[in-house]
């Protein structure tokens, strides 16, 4: 059965907005999403990689190689044909070992042959595409770690037996979790681009449509998915219409201006805040046809690009959502 | 049970299986053995029914992995047995929002019981109904309401409580979902889940707003020739044993926080002692010891290959590198420190502090035994102090507890940073600590010892956010003989649990504190 259509998950605007931002720029650098179980959080991700335009690679690349030449070494592909093929979105499990994460010598062929090759892992299947973390926030420590190197070196280095492998492992991380089963640590917080919290919906009627529609598709999918194949196809093409746009998208000082006061008034760690800000500020205008990045596009996108990223002050019971739209409002009247 | 689910063979998991057996693998000794690749398969490669026992163990990283097996498989279904006691942990969150059916064998004897069999043609007959069974859009609108109004939150709840109506149909062999099938759906699904009961005289809360323009097909027919909503309600109230909702309340309440409510201290990975985790990749130290099964396990694929890659290595020995070495690990509890802060005040002097002074001998006497931590706050006049610093020594804490002055104003905010400080300090020794405070809640002396009523309740408030904000699990009793509100309020604001003790005695509070601490 194909995943549930992203455009007919009712509500929980934030979240889709900023798995769309991400679609658009994968620099933003992925999406968390925090919240209640039973709110859509792992079907928006399993949807998202249904409605992601598919990317152009070498047939039999394990890292999803552009060109013939960019296929490392030690995959021996030899085929030149281009292909297009589904966007990877790789699930990393919880009890992962770090063999398979990073990729190890390839047990099979050394028993059986004697040889030494190198069987790819995880990181190597979501190179240009998406790595999804349910529940992150239980993830082992020591994956943890893993990935917050590859995340930010943008290559995965094995060295075992005598050999020595990298390939790139470029991807978007995307974490799902709920908080009342832990916190996550604030390296790894601080390398998601965008964080979104997501709530069940109060309303009775919204919640009827979520019912309705979910029954619909689990019972009459034929039906469901006529309706809704086109609303997510779409969604693709206004994706790949902001990609185009994305690189000609004017910014003017006065946006940086922005951008720079606001993440100075949260007192925001680092300049990852700004540089997510402008990115997210910019597919934001981008997906919506703007000419230029205006004030507005930066209200909308700071407080999923800032929210996880400030200080923790244990006196303000307020949370940061609220602390973020407080300073918006005093920074940007 | 398993007698009747018999023809459906379901296989036994249980909590503490790898990922191999789960998913599959390589099949090590017969691969060596036979020289070519043998592949053993995973309890869950193929469908069907899996049976979970000892699902209360259960690990979150498991939990997960059977929630998306769950999520994404429709071909495998998961009966999970909880056999957990009332202050036990239960089944993890992730896991049981993700089951519907829900069945209580509390208090069943064998005995008691049919044995159970299941009507296989009569099943297969359904499912080939309910594959025509229509939907029903009162019959979604009616059990989303419901679960609304039963308090909760998820949406998984009110789609697994339509499937199962679906089945109920099917099984009836009615062609359409009716309100038998939707008591059915209510007992089994939603009853458990319940946050709240709305009382039977009490409107219920979502009434009231306008009822939906939108689809008045649904809602007519709902008013017409079906049972309104509160029925549906009250069909959750009579599924459920008196009780269960409080038990069930108490174990999400148990798992809500840190784990140290639960009476366990937090979990936390250690070199030496505990239960065994798989091994891991490292360098053997003072702090690590080689696992020597895992690390011949890891080095026996690869000899074929070292040979070859060290032609000088004399024959017929193991072939072993650094990269081989695994070293133990296992996991443990960490210490649990109990912080008690008592009000030696005036107000609570007169009534209630010999008592408090009971319950808190009976407690470290109990300590001892489980060999828990005690610390002692006090607070009176215009400070608070730490009478008793964490200890295990039941002598010195009975004589310092003896010698407790008592009168003088309250500073609540004192005694709340004071613990507050005690905590943090037990927490960076590896400590899991939790708060008890007992106190009447008439804070009226401010930190820096001024007599200002207001900046001391503010001040309290400011504290006892402190105290959630750092996770510290905790719990209030209000000894006053009559509870104010304002202590409530202070409970919400520490995420403490608030227990109200007007007239108990010593051993009467030492019995609540154990319960309420999960001992």
């Amino acid at each position: 059965m194909k995943p549930f259509p992203f455009a007919a998950i009712v509500g929980q605007d934030e979240m889709k907005t900023a798995m769309v931002l991400t679609a658009i720029d994968p620099k933003i650098g992925g999406v968390l999403v925090f919240g209640d179980r039973g709110t859509g959080k792992s079907t928006a991700v399993r949807a998202l990689a249904a409605l992601l335009p598919p990317i152009e690679a070498v047939r039999g690349c394990p890292v999803n190689s552009e060109r013939p030449g960019d296929c490392p070494e030690w995959a021996h592909v030899t085929d030149t044909t281009i292909i297009a093929r589904p966007t990877p979105v790789v699930d990393l499990p919880l009890g992962v070992t770090e063999d398979r994460v990073t990729g190890a010598l390839d047990i099979e062929r050394a028993l059986t042959r004697g040889e030494k090759a190198f069987e790819a892992g995880l990181l190597a299947r979501a190179n240009r595409g998406y790595l999804y973390i349910d529940e992150v926030n239980l993830l082992e420590d020591h994956i943890v770690d893993l990935l917050l190197d590859v995340a930010q070196s943008g290559e995965n280095v094995v060295e075992r037996e005598g050999l020595s492998i990298r390939h790139p492992a470029r991807f978007v991380l995307v974490g799902s979790g709920n908080p009342e089963e832990g916190e996550l640590r604030p390296q790894l917080l601080d390398r998601f681009g965008l964080s979104v919290e997501v709530k069940s919906p109060g309303d009775i009627e919204t919640r009827i449509e979520v019912i309705r529609r979910r029954d619909a598709y689990e019972n009459d999918n034929a039906a469901f998915m006529a309706e809704w194949t086109a609303q997510d196809a779409d969604l693709r093409t206004a994706i790949l219409a902001a990609r185009k746009a994305l690189p000609a998208m004017a910014t003017s000082n006065l946006v940086l201006h922005d951008c720079a006061s606001v993440c100075l008034a949260l007192g925001s760690d680092g300049l990852r805040g700004e540089l997510t800000l402008l990115r997210a500020a910019r597919a934001l205008a981008a997906f919506e046809g703007a000419a230029e990045v205006g004030r507005d596009h930066i209200r909308r996108t700071a407080p999923m690009a800032l929210r996880h990223r400030l200080r923790r002050d244990p006196l303000d019971e307020a949370g940061t959502t609220a602390r973020v739209a407080r300073q918006l409002a005093e920074v940007l009247p | 049970m398993q007698a009747g689910l018999a023809p459906l063979c379901p296989r036994r998991l249980h909590p503490f299986m790898g990922a191999e057996a789960l998913d599959g693998g390589l099949d090590l000794s017969r691969t060596l053995a036979e020289g070519r690749a043998v592949r053993h398969a995973g309890l869950l490669s193929r469908d069907g029914p899996v049976l979970l026992t000892m699902a209360e163990g259960c690990p979150p990283a498991l939990a997960v992995r059977l929630g998306q097996v769950l999520d994404t498989r429709p071909g495998i279904s998961l009966v999970a047995l909880d056999e957990a006691c009332d202050d036990d942990q239960g089944l993890p969150p992730a896991l049981a929002d993700r089951l519907g059916l829900f069945l209580d064998l509390d208090g069943l004897a064998m005995a008691d019981t049919a044995a159970i069999v299941l009507p296989g043609a009569a099943i297969a007959a359904a499912r080939a109904r309910l594959a025509h069974l229509r939907s029903d859009p009162a019959a979604q609108d009616r059990l989303t309401r419901v679960a609304a109004q039963l308090g909760i939150g998820s949406l998984r709840a009110p789609l697994l409580a339509l499937a199962c109506a679906r089945a109920s149909a099917a099984l009836r062999g009615a062609d359409a979902v009716q309100e038998a099938d939707l008591r059915v759906a209510v007992e089994l699904v939603l009853a458990h889940r319940a946050l709240r009961l709305p009382e039977p005289e009490a409107p219920p809360p979502e009434q009231p707003e306008t009822p939906p323009p939108q689809d008045t097909q649904g809602r007519d027919r709902t008013s017409d020739t079906e049972i309104p909503d509160d029925l549906l309600v009250e069909a959750a109230r009579a599924a459920l044993p008196p009780g269960l909702i409080a038990r069930l309340q108490a174990a999400r309440l148990a798992r809500s926080s840190a784990s140290a409510r639960s009476g366990a201290g937090a979990r936390r990975k250690s070199a030496r002692r505990g239960r065994p985790l798989p091994a891991r990749a490292g360098k053997p130290g003072a702090d690590a010891r080689i696992d020597v099964i895992a690390t011949l396990r890891q080095a026996a694929p690869w000899q074929r290959v070292r040979t070859r890659l060290f032609p000088h290595a004399p024959r017929g020995r193991l072939l072993l590198l650094p990269s081989d070495i695994r070293i133990r690990r296992h996991e443990d509890r960490s210490d649990r420190l109990l912080v008690f802060v008592v009000d030696a005040s005036g107000s609570t002097a007169v009534a209630r502090l010999a008592e408090a002074k009971g319950a808190v001998e009976l407690m470290l006497a109990e300590a001892y035994a489980t060999r828990d931590h005690v610390a002692l706050v006090t607070f009176r006049g215009i400070g608070a102090e730490l009478a008793l610093p964490p200890t295990r020594s039941l002598v010195q804490a009975k004589r310092r507890l003896a010698g407790l002055p008592g009168g003088g104003g309250t500073p609540l905010a004192a005694a709340l940073r004071c613990a507050l400080e005690t905590a943090a300090q037990a927490r960076r020794r590896g400590m899991a600590a939790t708060l008890a405070l007992l106190t009447d809640g008439r804070g009226n002396i401010a930190l820096d010892g001024g007599a200002d009523r207001a900046r001391a309740a503010e001040e309290a408030t400011t504290l006892a956010r402190a105290i959630a904000a750092a996770g510290l699990p905790s719990l209030i009793i209000d000894t006053a003989l009559r509870p104010r509100p304002q202590l409530a309020a202070l409970a919400g604001a520490m995420g403490a649990r608030l227990i109200a003790l007007p007239r108990a005695d010593a051993r009467g509070l030492s019995t609540t504190l154990s319960a309420a601490l999960g001992r």
